[in-house]
């Protein structure tokens, strides 16, 4: 549904490089998410993407369409919303919606379905201006725009940043019904904790990808044995943990901290022998003990997306 | 420990609209305080009462000591502010964003000259003080954001979402100089929408349609919500809030 072949695309003359040699491929259905920081170079493949901008070198398609002969039918055949909030602020909730569907020659009413439950949200609204919006009813009503053409592709950069939790759940919610009505959905954010939420997912930093596989597979890809410690006090326990010897890494996660020991690389730890980290790990507790931390905890535990992105900056 | 921030029902007012209603609470000195909330609950308000940027509808609140009504001004020299938005020129040189802005806190020129031998030293950037700040990798340049924010060794730093879009490594680095300040006694006073953040924080308030839900430190309000996570508590927290957006 989407493919990208060697994409490269730099600004400023060359000087920065935004988009260095990235390929993927989108199955018709797909949930792809684009998970990376600012500056990874999410927004440029979107805009690549949806014919706004043109590759320094690589192909791509969308639907089978070339991004740059074709970019006519792409244009009216995928929806975009854009990270920054693009619609008419003078115009009402309304009037943007009407707007968006005579311009791709439909009617509200052809495509209500698919919006409804959406729409529905801010319909009371309907009269108001959208650049008096709060910012989750803004979000609500560009989705309903980029939708009420019934794009096959549907192309969301960022649509959760700066959203508080329990709004950020409610649009991964209308995404998930979105994608049975069989709309190929790329996604991007900087929230590691969405990924889970893809189908399969690109880790993506400056510009590269460091991984590509479905949420679970990244996951098992992790090639260390990764530890959890916890002690009443876990900003003391850190600095600790990062003096110990053995110590390969260390980053707080929440209220514990998560811990990978040397000795474990994948390549069989290089000079290290055999089973050194398990040795290294064994003998944490009674290292924290002595310097007054009795009360340390460590246990084995499955990695998550974001140790995984830790680990891939990392090497 | 002495407090810093002390709040009593601080209430501001659009009209009929209560953005923030009869908060009450105290910060003491080198707290992490963690202000959360959903969007839309009135955070940006109560961070503009406490910063001297908008003045209350009724209650009280001293800021370092100062009035939020009749000496904002005297906020404003004392506090320090940091947000992901806006923090330093980009075609300025990391010396002369240390300049400009100890320069507009009123910092004479020796003690400017002082202060930015001993910032550069610490955040290692010597050999980087004619580097333009643009030029700079996302790290370095938030470290010395930071530093800049507290260029005027403030009491208290606000610091509105100053981690939103950046990489896990480069976070929790942050998070280590959050920790760095506190210790030497800077009041941390800080906003996030990651929950795994708010476990750093001494204590944790959270807003929910213009009032202080529950306030507390991450642990009792674990326990207090039944929740494993922070998120947790916020969810439990926030998802029958009536008030939606920003």
């Amino acid at each position: 549904m989407i493919t990208l072949e060697h994409i490269d695309k730099s600004y400023n003359k060359g000087s920065i490089q935004a988009v260095k040699d990235v390929s993927f491929k989108v199955a018709p259905g797909e949930m792809f998410g684009l998970i990376g920081p600012d500056g990874a170079g999410k927004t440029t493949q979107f805009r690549i993407l949806t014919t706004l901008l043109l590759p320094d070198s690589g192909h791509a398609t969308v639907n089978g369409l070339d991004i740059i002969r074709d970019l006519d039918k792409i244009r009216s055949s995928v929806g975009y919303m854009p990270g920054r909030f693009s619609l008419y602020q003078d115009l009402t909730i309304e009037e943007n919606l009407q707007f968006f569907a005579t311009v791709f020659g439909t009617t509200i009413k052809e495509n209500y379905n698919l919006i409804k439950d959406i729409y529905q949200q801010i319909e009371p609204f309907k009269d108001r201006r959208a650049g008096k919006l709060s910012g989750g009813m803004k979000q609500k009503l560009a989705l309903c725009c980029a939708l009420i053409h019934k794009p096959t592709v549907l192309f969301l950069d960022e649509p959760t940043t700066g959203v508080d939790v329990v709004s950020r759940k409610e649009f991964w919610d209308m995404l998930g019904r979105l994608k049975k009505e069989g709309i190929t959905i790329l996604v991007s954010t900087p929230y590691m904790d969405e990924a889970s939420r893809c189908d399969r997912v690109a880790l993506i930093q400056k510009g590269s990808i460091l991984s590509i596989d479905e949420p679970a597979g990244i996951v098992r890809a992790f090639p260390l044995d990764l530890y959890a410690a916890t002690a009443p006090n876990t900003h003391l326990l850190l600095r600790e943990i990062r003096e110990y010897p053995g110590t390969d890494s260390c980053f707080a996660f929440g209220d514990a901290l998560h811990v990978t020991f040397k000795g474990d690389r994948a390549d069989g730890g290089a000079g290290v022998a055999a089973g050194g980290a398990a040795v290294a790990a064994d003998r944490l507790l009674p290292w924290l003990a002595e310097k007054g931390l009795p009360d340390a905890r460590l246990k084995k535990i499955t990695p998550g997306i974001e140790d995984c992105f830790i680990h891939l900056l990392k090497s | 420990m002495p407090t810093v921030i002390t709040t009593d029902k601080l209430t501001k007012r659009f009209g009929s609209f209560v953005a923030a209603s009869e908060l009450t609470f105290t910060v003491e000195k080198g707290e992490i305080f963690g202000f959360l909330g959903a969007n839309g609950a009135g955070k940006t308000t109560a961070m503009r009462m406490l910063c001297g940027l908008l003045k209350p509808s009724s209650g009280n609140a001293t800021i370092a000591g100062f009035d939020v009504y009749s000496e904002t001004e005297k906020i404003k020299r004392n506090i320090g502010y940091m947000s992901q938005k806006f923090s330093l020129y980009d075609d300025l040189t990391v010396s002369e964003n240390i300049r400009f802005y100890a320069g507009i806190y009123g910092m004479s020129l020796p003690a400017i000259r002082e202060k930015t031998r001993v910032l550069l030293d610490e955040l290692q950037l010597r050999n980087e003080a004619k580097t333009l700040v643009r030029e700079l990798p996302l790290g370095w340049k938030q470290k010395l954001a930071f530093s800049v924010s507290i260029v005027h060794d403030p009491e208290i730093v606000f610091l509105d979402e100053p981690t939103g879009g950046v990489d896990p490594v480069t976070r929790r680095q942050f998070w280590d100089l959050i920790y760095s300040a506190a210790d030497k006694g800077v009041t941390v006073f800080v906003t996030t929408h990651y929950m795994d953040e708010a476990e750093y924080c001494n204590r944790v308030s959270i807003m929910v349609d213009g009032v202080i839900a529950a306030l507390d430190s991450p642990a009792t309000l674990k326990k207090q919500f039944g929740g494993a996570s922070m998120e947790d508590v916020f969810y439990e927290l926030a998802r029958n809030a009536k008030r939606k957006g920003d």
